[in-house]
């Protein structure tokens, strides 16, 4: 199954949103959090989030969602820390709440991982409010 | 004993912790006043982390390096992560420095910041300080300067990007959500990277 690895500035959010995702996608057991530091302040830490790369990767490969600006650079630093690891990971770049939730129901049911990666961005231009 | 490289690592996390509350004002007039704290945490953390007898400055840096990606936080954490990572690789194995590597060096933490943050000169960032200073050290090298004397000019020119960094507003990273209302206050990241240039010239001067 694709894993995920959910990034955020703030460990509190990441945990929240593993919780959220997991009552969702209760099968999905490839989802690792990587929120704020070690020391518990707020940021994002690039080895943190390669070790939970390497946690979340089952062999199909996984998808990283981040929150703002420096998440994004940390995710992709960790990346390239991996390149020798021979993991197939993306990063997403799609809301993190909804890109989310998006991808860990597409992981669920089995999609590889450029489905899932498509799930999570295809989040990124959804209207909220219908009108 | 310790080595060189790491005393000049610790000169530079002393330097960074002494002015951590100055960084942080320059932060809060155009972000979010973390940067001195960032740096700070960032360097005690390489303090305590480097090994003191590292004699090999690639393995120092790479080390150094890893530690900020992990303790730094903001953008500057994989900014400055990836930069002496990147200068790590000019230095693997070796224990001394001259000129010519100093010179590749310079290069190399441009292409890494480049790389992390896709910022160009003139965005006001830690780049306009170290464009002119690599600039001002090449040409320095090309009329037959040493590594200090071209070191002197870096520092000159970095100086001089902080200032410049003053007129201009910033189109990347957090000051960027002020643009126009940037104008008038100086890079911090300019600053912290002219601050390291300045301890390791004095450090090579001995
Ligand atoms: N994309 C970028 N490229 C180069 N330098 C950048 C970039 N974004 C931010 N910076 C540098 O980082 C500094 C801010 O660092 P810091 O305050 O520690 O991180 P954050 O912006 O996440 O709070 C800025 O002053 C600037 O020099
Ligand atoms: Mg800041």
């Amino acid at each position: 199954m694709v894993g995920l690895v959910l990034v955020s500035h703030s460990a509190k959010i990441a945990e929240g949103l593993k919780d959220l995702t997991s009552e969702i996608a209760p099968k999905h057991n490839g989802i690792i959090e990587a929120g704020g530091m070690e020391d518990g302040s707020i940021g994002t830490d690039a080895i943190r989030i390669s070790e939970a790369i390497r946690l979340a990767n089952d062999g199909d490969g996984v998808v990283v969602l981040a929150d703002l600006g420096s998440g994004l650079m940390s995710s992709e630093t960790a990346i390239e820390l991996l390149d020798d690891a021979g993991i197939n990971v993306v990063l997403a770049d799609a809301p993190l709440v909804e890109g989310t939730i998006a991808a860990a129901v597409s992981a669920m049911c089995g999609s590889d991982i450029e489905a899932v990666v498509k799930a999570a961005e295809d989040c990124r231009g959804v209207s909220k409010i219908q009108g | 004993m310790a080595t060189r490289v790491y005393e000049c690592l610790k000169a530079i996390g002393d330097k960074i912790i002494a002015n951590k509350d100055f960084l942080t004002d320059l932060d809060r007039e155009i972000g979010d006043a973390d940067h001195g704290v960032n740096m700070a945490r960032g360097f005690q953390a390489v303090i305590e982390k480097v090994p003191e007898d590292e004699a090999d400055i690639g393995a120092a840096l790479k080390k150094t390096g890893m530690t900020l990606l992990s303790t730094v936080g903001g953008a500057s954490g994989p900014l400055y992560g990836t930069a002496y990572m990147e200068v790590a690789k000019i230095f693997a194995g070796k224990d001394t420095v001259n000129a010519e590597d100093f010179k590749l060096a310079l290069e190399a933490a441009i292409a890494g910041i480049q790389k992390r943050g896709k910022a160009e000169k003139g965005e006001k960032t830690m780049l306009d300080a170290l464009m002119p200073a690599h600039d001002a050290f090449s040409e320095q090298l090309a009329s037959g300067a040493d590594l200090v004397t071209a070191l002197d000019a870096a520092c000159v020119a970095a100086n001089e990007g902080v200032e410049f960094t003053k007129t201009i507003a910033a189109t990347k990273g957090r000051a960027s959500y002020l643009g126009e209302r940037s104008i008038g206050h100086q890079d911090p990241g300019a600053t912290s990277a002219t601050m390291t240039l300045e301890v390791i010239r004095d450090f090579l001067k001995g």
